[in-house]
């Protein structure tokens, strides 16, 4: 296991090595994040890197990464614990006969037919590990009233089995799309940090680390490109995942340059309605003849 | 005063911004900073903000705060401590060459270089604030010195082709002199006086739905975009939790059979989601336009919430455009599109509330029923008009529910010529002035009976 960071600067040149391009503030609140123990709360739109924010962390800091999706309905057992009845009846079958049932309970609720979830995998694990709650918007209120517990204390309790606490501190992300206004005592207890769509240097610097033998020029036009798809009103907006797809589109492609026809017949890659492939078409398409398009 | 006395003055200035900074926060923030070196300010800006402003909205204020906070308080210390700026701008002559200054501040602003645009700032008050030592009131200069330096956001074409303000200026680049101006007059009332002047509380249409042209169209998107993916996921939530549902007793009834008659399967009645039928009234005149059309916006993306939907606006007559919504996406296009098509200002173009209602009623009357929901959205002024309070009523009355939508805070209705109690009594009428607001509206509409 890796030691902490010991600097923001730090941070962020581990954060490059491992192939993740860190804002200043990604990288600071990263940083403390791993300082303080204190959970992230990562919001923006979707496809900005929020969930590839965790991975570059666990890759940097060489840790497992357990990841809890969250979707409506998640529930205690699917996210906590579960005991594995099956086994359980399976093991009282087995010796039915002649042992008390204070015997047989003190045996089936053991540690051997619990189930392990990735709140309990990332709480009971001995190495430290990153945990990512993906899209925590998704749940109701009283998964996260339940999580709260897990992130102030770091330990569950199992009525049958005591209390387990968490013997390393995991880095834990929560991401977020926006879509429920989460409750203050869970953002209370978070830092937070508000992923947008990057400047255009910035995109171009990811673009290029993700496709490293895309030309300058054609890399350079592609982002303007996506920045400008991204200033009309559509349903999606192209993100940075879909700008690294469209580069590496036209790099198998062999395209040289972003003209009409290329820009036409890729369209797809990055815009993902058939309404805004119109509107897209329309209001960037016809400007590709014009002098921008041959910048 | 110590660092911590600053950050807790600070956390109380956000509180009153309407921030919700609580003691743990402020706590996690001193912890923070223990592991930062605070020498850089970004990062001393950054810290405080993951810490501090929990949501994206906190964070467009914590930005307006701390700007705001941080300078005062290095002014008052440089103030106690004695401490004067000197050097600086110093006018050599009498004359400054205004023209010249005029085209420097403009390329800068077409440049955006910030500290180029700082220097530019205290000349030009330097220049313009001599003629007459300045009002007293710090906005009223600042707009005061723009016009002179005729800096617009339009194009001004009788100017030189040479010079950089021909083609208008960046309006964000005019926005962000003016702030440095602010900012620079300020600093010079501080140094007179040699106290702080009383903090002036953000301005609240910094946070209130657009009311005028000038505000950014790319904003009121991103609300709307928000609005729209909040407003869809909602219903499903609803509907997964059923707290209170009401004994289907037929079914109930029919399931019992096959137990003999006991009712061991309780069936319930499902809970649906209430599909109203709308009716949306617009006042569009100048007063109210953005407000009205951006909420015409919001319920038409909505639209399939909805069995059905007209809408009208109205200044002195009323008119149908419920087609213009269906062909255009575009808020920019379909505010052109009213303005140009609907025909609904006639010759004065105040609005008339009483001719409104008698034209409505004879448009829909037969149409309504007790399951219609009618919505007006207007400021009930009546610049002195016949309200009709009457015709209102006797529309109400045939309609299920009606809501009066008004983009005024509360504390104006009644004044002036605002009538809004007058209708008040047949219908709910609720303020409408920020996005929340609306938000909370829009809910209250959609949410399953």
């Amino acid at each position: 296991m890796a030691a902490p960071p010991a600097s923001v600067q730090e941070v962020s040149e581990g954060l490059r090595e491992v192939g993740y391009l860190p804002g200043e503030s990604t990288a600071l609140v990263s940083y403390l994040a791993a300082r303080l123990g204190k959970p992230v709360l990562v919001e923006g739109p979707a496809g900005v890197g929020k969930t590839e924010l965790a991975k570059a962390l666990a890759r940097y800091l060489d840790r497992r990464l357990v990841r809890l999706q969250c979707y409506e309905g998640l529930d205690e057992a699917k996210a906590l614990y579960e005991w594995n009845y099956r086994k359980q009846l399976l093991r009282i079958q087995a010796e039915a006969e002649g042992i008390g049932w204070q015997e047989v309970q003190d045996d089936i609720f053991g540690s051997e037919f619990l189930l392990e979830r990735p709140l309990m995998t990332a709480i009971a694990s001995p190495e430290p590990v990153v945990l990512l709650i993906d899209e925590i918007d998704k749940t109701d209120q009283e998964f996260e009233a339940m999580l709260l517990e897990v992130l102030s204390d770091f330990q569950i309790s199992i009525p049958e089995l005591g209390r387990i606490e968490a013997t390393t501190h995991p880095i834990v992300l929560l991401t977020s799309n926006n879509t429920r206004e989460l409750t203050e005592a869970l953002k209370r207890r978070c830092l937070y940090l508000w992923l947008d769509y990057p400047e255009l240097e910035h995109e171009l610097a990811i673009v290029k680390l993700h496709s490293p033998d895309l030309s300058d020029s054609v890399a350079r036009k592609l982002v303007e490109l996506v920045a400008m798809v991204r200033e009309l009103d559509l349903k999606k907006p192209p993100s940075i995942a879909e700008s690294i797809d469209w580069a590496r589109a036209l790099l198998l492609l062999g395209a040289e340059d972003i003209d009409q026809q290329t820009f036409t017949e890729t369209l797809s890659i990055i815009v993902k309605h058939r309404t805004d492939l119109d509107v897209v078409t329309e209001r960037v398409g016809v400007r590709l003849g014009s002098p921008l398009g041959t910048s | 005063m110590g660092l911590p006395e600053s950050l807790l003055q600070f956390g109380e200035e956000l509180r009153s911004e309407g921030v919700a900074v609580g003691t743990s926060a402020l706590l996690d923030a001193f912890a923070a900073l223990n592991e930062v070196p605070w020498t850089e300010p970004e990062d001393f800006r950054e810290t405080l903000a993951a810490t501090l402003a929990k949501s994206q909205d906190d964070r467009r204020v914590f930005e307006l705060v701390f700007d705001r906070f941080f300078f005062r308080a290095a002014e008052l210390a440089a103030v106690r401590e004695g401490v004067r700026e000197d050097g600086g701008v110093e006018i050599a002559g009498d004359e400054l060459d205004l023209e010249a200054l005029r085209a420097q501040i403009a390329q800068a602003l077409r440049e955006g270089n910030e500290g180029q645009m700082r220097d530019l700032a205290r000349l030009a008050i330097a220049a313009f604030g001599r003629q007459g030592e300045g009002s007293g009131v710090i906005g009223v200069d600042v707009q005061r010195i723009r016009r002179a330096l005729g800096l617009r956001a339009e194009p001004q074409p009788d100017l030189p082709a040479a010079d950089p303000r021909r083609e208008g200026l960046p309006r964000d680049g005019i926005r962000r002199f003016e702030a440095l101006l602010r900012r620079e007059l300020e600093r010079a009332q501080i140094e007179r006086t040699e106290q702080l002047p009383p903090s002036r509380p953000l301005n609240e249409l910094d946070r209130a739905l657009p009311s005028g042209p000038l505000q950014d169209l790319a904003a009121v998107h991103r609300v709307v975009a928000q609005l729209k993916r909040r407003l869809k996921t909602q219903g499903q939530e609803q509907r997964g939790r059923k707290r209170r549902a009401a004994v289907d007793m037929r079914r109930t009834m029919r399931a019992s059979l096959e137990y003999g008659g006991v009712p061991v399967v309780i069936k319930t009645k499902p809970v649906r989601p209430r599909r109203p039928e709308i009716y949306v009234l617009c006042d569009v005149s100048t007063s109210v336009t953005s407000a009205s059309v951006f909420f015409l916006s919001v319920l038409h993306a909505l639209h399939d919430a909805f069995r059905k939907m007209r809408s009208f606006v109205f200044i002195e007559r009323i008119s149908e455009v419920t087609d213009v919504f269906v062909k255009e996406r575009d808020f920019r296009a379909v505010s052109e599109a009213i303005a140009r098509d609907a025909g609904v200002a006639d010759i004065s173009g105040y609005t008339d509330y009483g001719r409104v209602w008698q034209e409505f009623q004879t448009l829909v009357e037969d149409d309504l029923h007790p399951r219609a929901t009618i919505i007006v959205l207007g400021d009930a002024r009546t610049n002195g008009r016949d309200p009709r309070a009457d015709l209102f009523a006797h529309v109400a009355a045939k309609a299920g529910r009606t809501f009066w939508l008004n983009p005024e805070p509360r504390l104006y209705w009644n004044y002036g010529d605002s009538v809004i109690s007058a209708y008040e009594e047949h219908c709910q009428a609720f303020e409408c002035w920020t996005t929340q607001q609306l938000e909370d509206f829009v809910k209250a509409l959609t949410r399953p009976t």
